[in-house]
């Protein structure tokens, strides 16, 4: 918390957070790394598995093959998401299962499905982004400043 | 071979950065997500995520710090191609896969499966 929320805290309000966070629970941090390290290393290596079959069978090249292995992933991770097996292995993996473009198709996914009993239009529609959505306005600003830059850098 | 055992090392090494982000900085997954997008994107912009990719494969590209990085190649390329106005068309050039594919299968899954738990 930072010091300038602290200051508008009563002395009893103080004395509680101090209370609550003496007794939250420690992270594991450790542990959370080796799981997220190897779940996320499997989920590329799986990637990579993938784009070795496309460029191998399928005639595409380095570049292009990038394409279909994305596509592929996210259409597992969307079935997965809908079995109900991809929350189990996010609980377990934090980050490992998140960071990857499976944990994005992940998060469209279990958001469309979840509100659907809201409607097609308003509930799947418009809360399919809920999540997915602050990525792609993050990255899409921070591209647009950074080519700019770089636009102008070179001139 | 060799590409397999890079992928397995360099993705798990971003994944062990967005746990850190989660456990150490107690940022939220968003926030760890938009983090490594706009890392990905400035990386990307420095000309030091294309190495990156030749030398780790799909272990560069599946985590989403690549989406920052394709949105920035994206850009860069047709800017390069028909002017300033590139930028503005071609961000989503490379990443039109991604995103397209997320959207569709999203919405299928919507209408085939209901929501557990």
């Amino acid at each position: 918390m930072s010091s300038q929320k602290k200051k508008n805290l009563t002395a009893t309000q103080q004395k509680y957070q101090a209370f609550a966070k003496a007794r939250e629970p420690q992270r594991p941090v450790f542990l959370n790394s080796i799981r997220a390290f190897f779940v996320g290393g499997t989920i590329c290596v799986f990637g990579q598995g993938l784009q070795w079959m496309y460029m191998t069978y399928f005639n595409f090249d380095e570049v292009t093959a990038g394409n279909p292995t994305v596509a592929t992933l996210i259409i597992i991770s969307v079935l997965l998401t809908g079995f109900g097996m991809y929350d189990h292995l996010a609980q377990w993996a934090g980050a490992g299962s998140a960071v990857p473009v499976t944990g994005f198709a992940n998060s469209v996914a279990s958001a469309a499905i979840e509100h659907r009993s809201e409607g097609y239009v308003l509930g799947v529609g418009g809360n399919m982004f809920k999540l997915a959505g602050s990525v792609i306005a993050y990255g899409v600003f921070s591209a647009f400043v950074v080519a700019l830059i770089k636009i102008i850098v070179k001139g | 071979m060799e590409k397999f055992i890079w992928a397995f090392i360099i993705g798990g090494g971003i994944c062990v950065i967005g746990q850190i982000l989660m456990d150490v900085f107690k940022l939220t997954p968003a926030h760890t997500m938009c983090t490594l997008v706009v890392t990905g994107a400035i990386l990307g912009g420095l000309g030091l995520y294309e190495p990156l990719v030749k030398f780790a494969g799909a272990g560069a590209t599946v985590p989403i710090s690549s989406f920052g990085n394709s949105l920035v190649k994206g850009a860069l390329a047709e800017a390069e191609k028909n002017g300033i106005i590139g930028v503005l068309t071609g961000i989503f050039e490379v990443t039109s896969a991604g995103i397209s594919a997320a959207i569709i299968f999203g919405f299928i899954a919507s209408l085939v499966f209901k929501p557990k738990g």
